[in-house]
């Protein structure tokens, strides 16, 4: 038969200051590492989103990034009318962009500068992307000198708002519409027409990728096979999808340094819960004896303790999530090592987050409470009692 | 061994063995109880009478001897065993009372059921019915700090008795209270003796104490005798 837990949480309120200390210390372990996970869960959601599964990007051979491809008009041409491709009203869903960044700098601070990825792009383009959707203002036309701004760059960067004026390439292009996606990364992009950016740009027929719109799984295997297999073309397909989650990379530096921060407080919390449990097994070795004497086993004692521990820690835990719980819907910005633009997130603390942060927590209180709770299991009815 | 002794003590030697040197705590004793008795041990500090309850409680081994509690020879039980054992049959009243601090008076005397299998409203009606029993059914609800000395050591006793032992051991059940609480204290040990038959060791210095019990014995230096004066 167990202790009651009504003794180990009366213990923990009566010892308060030293509970909360405690707590405090693992809370704030776990707050790191729970920070840095809705961190990595936002950009992970903002460039899942970004990608539509039967979109293919289309990139020069050992391109990483469209911003370092290069893609001529002949080899779209020579693309635009393979099979497989999805037709919308007859005309195919491929579109030719041609990507660049910009310096603009923050609305609240003009010396902060960052870059902002330009996306010159077709009309088509522009509706092969079905989750965008304008949310004031309207779309850039052909042929006009002006641009369609994404949410986050319209909240963030200076100049942005519908009737201001960027420039960029030759001149002044008017913003005329902001749009908005399901925290994707575009919501990070300026848009213009293609042709018009490509020529300001000076970049003449060339233009950065093609994206094309697969009918359906099995023909977006096969425009992938006949891209890579073109000798002419010296092209690759990949999924949307699949482009956006590899720059998940920008991410890894920042989760590693998390996870390293959090593993060197966790062994700092641990001997904080430690040092609690011991100086709790120290005031109560008397009440240890009594327990005993009563009759509880040495395991209901050591279980006691460790449970003791382990609400401690809980209790940590929870302070830990509370802690990051504000960053929740927070827009943040990474710079993006794969595109060298800016992608702004929306950080996420999840379910599975806080669960990941509890049971971290709960580690940190077996851990830490499990020599203090042993030796009080070990020892003597008589030694617990003061009495040898 | 006899049932009607409900504890036979038979050449029982304790030392405790240090780096420099031993103490003999306890020499060559041999003591009968008998069931139903109301026995006190006198004797100065340090004479090894605490020792002597320890040794019927099973919650200390004698170096040499034997030591058999309501027929049940000690030194045949594991650890586990003797922990059952001491559930069922012994209570023990210490000087300092021992309560648990963050825990109520009832809880406190609720403790000892847990081990029982009983249900949760049996065991606060049995923990209630002890309370009654020394006099405190109205101070159920309070923590050991807001209650005097002479309530907590009634506490105590409650929390002894509530599993109905044969045997209650007081390790010098009045050394921290008045006189006044003292006699209360001793008047339901009395009663629980006379009423109830349990048997009960208690170890005191207090001569008033000894007045309530029916047998005595005194201890020094780890040797028994009759009490000095009437040998």
């Amino acid at each position: 038969m167990l202790v009651p837990v009504s003794y180990n949480i009366r213990n923990l309120v009566v010892r308060r200051t030293t509970t909360l200390m405690t707590a405090l210390g693992v809370g704030l372990t776990v707050s790191v590492l729970v920070g840095i996970g809705t961190l990595v869960e936002g950009l992970r959601t903002s460039l899942e989103v970004g990608g539509d599964p039967l979109n293919l990007i289309v990139m020069r051979q050992g391109s990483t990034a469209e911003l370092v491809s290069v893609v001529s008009k002949e080899d779209f041409e020579q693309l635009k009318f393979a099979p497989g491709i999805a037709t919308n009203g007859g005309e195919p869903l491929i579109s030719h962009e041609v990507l660049t960044v910009v310096n603009l700098p923050l609305r609240t601070d003009p010396e902060s500068v960052s870059n902002i990825t330009l996306r010159g792009l077709s009309p088509v383009g522009t509706r092969m992307r079905p989750g965008v959707r304008l949310t004031e203002g309207r779309w850039f036309e052909t042929g006009r000198r002006e641009v369609t701004v994404g949410k986050a760059v319209n909240a963030k960067r200076a100049g942005t708002s519908v009737g201001d004026m960027l420039y960029f390439g030759r001149g002044d292009w008017e913003v005329v519409g902001v749009f908005e996606t399901d925290q994707g990364a575009f919501n990070s992009e300026i848009w213009a027409d293609g042709n018009l950016a490509a020529a300001d740009l000076g970049r003449g027929s060339m233009r950065s990728s093609i994206l094309v719109r697969a009918q359906d799984e099995v023909a977006a295997k096969a425009l992938t096979s006949l891209v890579a297999d073109d000798q002419r073309l010296t092209l690759e397909a990949e999924r949307e999808s699949e482009y956006y989650a590899k720059q998940m990379v920008s991410a890894g530096p920042v989760q590693g340094l998390g996870a390293l921060i959090a593993v060197i407080m966790a062994v700092g919390s641990c001997f904080a819960a430690m040092n609690t449990m011991f100086a709790a097994v120290a005031n109560r070795a008397r009440e240890v004896g009594i327990l005993r004497l009563l009759g509880f086993s040495r395991v209901s004692i050591l279980t006691s303790f460790m449970l003791e521990s382990l609400l401690l820690s809980l209790v940590g835990g929870l302070l830990g999530c509370l802690m990051v719980a504000p960053l929740h819907g927070f827009e943040g910005r990474i710079g993006n090592f794969t595109t060298f633009a800016e992608t702004s997130f929306q950080f996420q603390l999840t379910p599975q987050y806080v669960v990941g942060g509890m049971v971290f927590a709960a580690v940190m209180g077996v851990v830490g409470g499990f020599i203090p709770s042993w030796l009080a299991a070990r020892k003597s009815v008589l030694g617990s009692l003061g009495a040898v | 061994m006899s049932a009607s002794f409900a504890v036979e003590l038979r050449g029982v030697l304790k030392e405790y063995v240090r780096a420099e040197y031993s103490v003999r705590a306890l020499d060559n004793i041999s003591l009968d109880i008998k069931a139903g008795e109301f026995f006190c041990l006198m004797g100065p500090s340090g004479s090894g009478k605490s020792t002597l309850l320890h040794l019927v409680a099973g919650i200390d081994k004698p170096t040499d001897g034997r030591v058999s509690v309501l027929g049940q020879d000690l030194s045949e039980l594991t650890d586990r065993e003797l922990a059952h054992w001491r559930s069922e049959n012994i209570g023990y009243v210490f000087q300092t009372f021992n309560l648990i601090p963050v825990l109520t008076a009832l809880e406190n005397v609720e403790l000892p059921l847990l081990l029982t299998g009983l249900r949760r409203k049996d065991r606060l009606q049995r923990a209630r019915t002890a309370l009654g029993v020394v006099g405190l059914a109205d101070r159920l609800d309070h923590r050991p700090q807001q209650l005097s000395g002479g309530q907590e050591q009634r506490v105590a006793i409650a929390r002894a008795l509530v599993t109905d032992p044969s045997i209650i051991l007081a390790d010098e059940p009045t050394g921290e209270l008045d006189a006044a609480a003292a006699d209360d204290v001793l008047s339901i040990l009395k009663i629980l003796n006379e009423r109830h038959g349990k048997t009960i060791i208690m170890v005191t210095h207090d001569p008033r104490a000894r007045s309530y019990a029916r047998k005595s014995s005194y201890l020094d230096k780890g040797l028994l005798g009759p009490m000095p004066g009437e040998a």
